[in-house]
């Protein structure tokens, strides 16, 4: 009984957050509102028994929407939390076609004829999903790894203002083009 | 609390996220519309796993999708910044070069 009222709770928040994110009139606002849809969505995802999953969706999103807030005071060059603003561009095509995917996926989701769970859950959910991660799904970890690595590469190349193909040229051999030289003058 | 029920809100996030992915013109607001749909594709996964089938391969699955999220949300800043950088936009419409 708890577990359900709890859920229905998270579930209106994570939806009546998640349409608010483009109804409220600032970023600032839109950001808070967003993390709060995540929160409700990892408690939810703690309710289905995912403690790991639910914990690791709370944590990294919270910190996400703090990235997303600084960003917009870095860029938007304005005060987020005073600037009402309302940027859309096909509001009524967009409005219809995510309509008629949410009749399409409820439909799917009422209609459908679900089979039965199959296995029982273990009873440590993390200890399983860590050996899992630690054996056979291994192979998950070590691609998954190298991804996030060359995400931060990738992130960093893209972003940099001023690499050392743009003062060496492409194939680095050229005088560098500093602003100043280097070194001590000898 | 059943797999109907939390599959209904699942969908409800991803229409909501959809939405703002087309209609939003600001870049980060249009990355906001992404993390939604992923939202509610991480509690539709979630529901799948413990209504249907609980063992460890599709919680392995849901850190997949979480991974995938990230991988997004650190690109897409990145292009944004770029995008900053280069010509002062924030808004998709002046980023056309982007799709050429």
């Amino acid at each position: 009984m708890f577990v359900d009222i709890l859920f229905w709770v998270m579930a209106v928040v994570a939806v009546v957050m998640g349409a608010a994110v483009f109804v409220v009139d600032s970023m600032a606002r839109a950001t808070y509102a967003l993390a709060l849809s995540f929160v409700a969505v990892g408690v939810q995802v703690l309710l289905l028994h995912q403690d790991y999953v639910g914990v690791i969706v709370i944590l990294m999103m919270v910190m996400e929407m703090a990235v997303m807030a600084v960003y917009m005071v870095m860029f938007m060059g304005m005060n987020p939390a005073l600037m009402p603003m309302s940027m859309v561009h096909d509001k009524r095509k967009a409005l219809a076609a995510s309509t008629a995917l949410f009749v399409t996926l409820a439909a799917g989701a009422l209609l459908v004829p679900w089979p039965t769970r199959r296995g029982t859950p273990s009873a440590d959910t993390t200890r399983a999903l860590g050996e899992a991660l630690m054996s056979s799904k291994m192979l998950v970890m070590t691609v998954v790894s190298p991804v996030m690595v060359a995400t931060i590469v990738a992130g960093v190349v893209i972003a940099s203002k001023r690499s050392r193909y743009d003062r060496l040229g492409d194939d680095l051999r050229g005088a560098p083009d500093d602003p100043q030289r280097g070194g001590v003058g000898r | 609390m059943t797999l109907q029920t939390v599959l209904l809100v699942a969908a409800a996030l991803f229409s909501i996220g959809l939405y703002g992915a087309i209609s939003q013109q600001v870049v980060v607001m249009v990355m906001m519309g992404l993390e939604l749909m992923i939202n509610g594709l991480i509690l539709a996964a979630a529901s799948f796993w413990w209504f249907l089938s609980p063992d460890p391969s599709g919680q392995v699955l849901l850190m997949v999708i979480i991974a995938a999220m990230t991988v997004e949300m650190a690109m897409g800043f990145a292009v944004a910044t770029l995008l900053h950088r280069d010509h002062e936009a924030d808004m998709t419409d002046m980023a056309g070069d982007l799709s050429e």
